[in-house]
């Protein structure tokens, strides 16, 4: 069971380090003052998820790891998030509707993983839980904001939803890994939490008045370590310090 | 080297009361009710921690804190450990606590869901919420439609 958990932890806790790693990146750049430390605020919470899950991983591990070496030593092959996590910032449309899809997506898993078996992780859902109700309030605001003021906004935010749509079928992937932690009620059922995420986003799309895009594509791969070129920028920024200055501690 | 009978669990729990939270310097971690066990065992003194909000950055220096303070006290081995269960809620802050935000000009969070938040500088309810997300993460900004002020609102999390 290690194995598997091993891997479930480290795609939970690649896919918030990522997260935070493009919130963060809005620090000093937010459209105004308050919404610049909100989207710090997200960035640090969701870090902190990052190093719950990262702690963990490394205690059941086999090999001697700490959490900064998950976070900052391996390569991108090794990591686990989805594509839509690692795709670039964009602009604040972009960002908003980004966040609002992984909030949903968090809110809903977080409430079932507080029921896990594994009681390590239901603790860290239970925590995580709390702080990402705040996250959905705020970006499922957002959204109703840019999509129903001006036209330049509404327009920002359905190519958003253009590009970014198609990335999200690939939060509830699974393998043999995850089938197998979900058969021992560790994680809940993916597809069933499928189902309920995608009522919440057709009901918040509805409201916004936007076009839910047609295509044949969607995006794949993070689960297996396969990532687009994203990735490889984002480690390049967040690692570099690990690598220039190894052990090095604030 | 083995911890003098003297030195109770009691004991250290008040030697505790002069670490303050890094970044409130007026509520100690006790007040805060992040303290939560205090356990003095053979050579070493374990103080369990509860985290307020995950991504806290307070924690690391908070740890250098009580480490320092007990060592004031002539406790050599010290170990801070965290823990996430039972999570931490602001319903464990205590009456003294809540007291010692308002005075520092933070509002103290919510007794009651609906019970309007008060302006800490003049009082008044007459107040809104400029962001959910304030200064860190366990705050919210708001401003008083009365005397004009902003000011820091301790965020309810239970």
């Amino acid at each position: 069971m290690n194995k598997a958990l091993e891997h479930y932890l480290l795609r939970l806790a690649d896919t918030a380090l990522t997260q935070s790693q493009r919130l963060a990146e809005w620090c000093g750049h937010g459209p105004f003052l308050e919404e610049d430390i909100a989207l710090t605020n997200v960035a640090l919470d969701l870090l902190g998820h990052a190093k719950l899950l990262y702690e963990q991983a490394a205690e059941i591990s086999d090999r001697d790891v700490s959490a900064d070496d998950l976070a900052f030593l391996r390569d991108v092959d090794a990591f686990k998030n989805p594509l839509l996590t690692e795709l670039p910032r964009g602009d604040f449309a972009y960002t908003t509707l980004k966040q609002y899809f992984l909030d949903q997506f968090n809110v809903l898993l977080y409430a079932a993983l507080k029921d896990s078996q594994y009681e390590p992780l239901a603790e860290i859902a239970t925590k995580a839980l709390k702080e990402t109700r705040y996250h959905i309030t705020r970006s499922r605001d957002w959204c109703l904001r840019l999509s129903l003021s001006t036209d330049e906004a509404k327009q920002k935010i359905q190519a958003a939803l253009d590009d970014l749509y198609f990335y999200t079928p690939e939060l509830f992937e699974t393998d043999d890994d995850l089938n197998q932690l979900i058969a021992e009620s560790i994680m809940p059922d993916l597809s069933v939490l499928k189902e309920h995420w995608q009522g919440q986003v057709d009901e918040l799309l509805n409201e916004c008045q936007l076009q839910v895009p047609k295509s044949g594509w969607v995006a794949t791969g993070g689960l297996r370590g396969e990532h687009s070129e994203h990735l490889g920028y984002m480690l390049d920024d967040m690692q570099f310090l690990q690598r220039a200055y190894p052990g090095c501690e604030w | 080297m083995v911890i003098a009978e003297s030195i109770t669990e009691n004991l250290v729990r008040q030697w505790l009361d002069a670490v303050k939270d890094p970044e409130i310097p007026v509520i100690s971690i006790r007040d805060l009710g992040i303290l939560y066990d205090v356990k003095v065992g053979g050579d070493e003194v374990v103080v369990f921690i509860l985290p307020t909000y995950s991504g806290c950055p307070a924690m690391d220096t908070l740890r250098q804190d009580i480490v320092d303070v007990l060592k004031q006290h002539g406790l050599e081995q010290v170990r801070v450990q965290l823990k996430n269960s039972p999570p931490w809620t602001t319903d464990r802050i205590s009456e003294r606590g809540r007291q010692q935000l308002h005075d520092y000009g933070i509002a103290p969070p919510q007794d009651k869901k609906g019970q309007p938040i008060a302006c800490p500088q003049c009082g008044s309810s007459h107040t809104i919420c400029i962001s959910q997300f304030g200064s860190t993460a366990c705050k919210a900004l708001y401003r008083c439609e009365d005397c004009l002020e902003p000011f820091d609102y301790f965020k309810c999390h239970v």
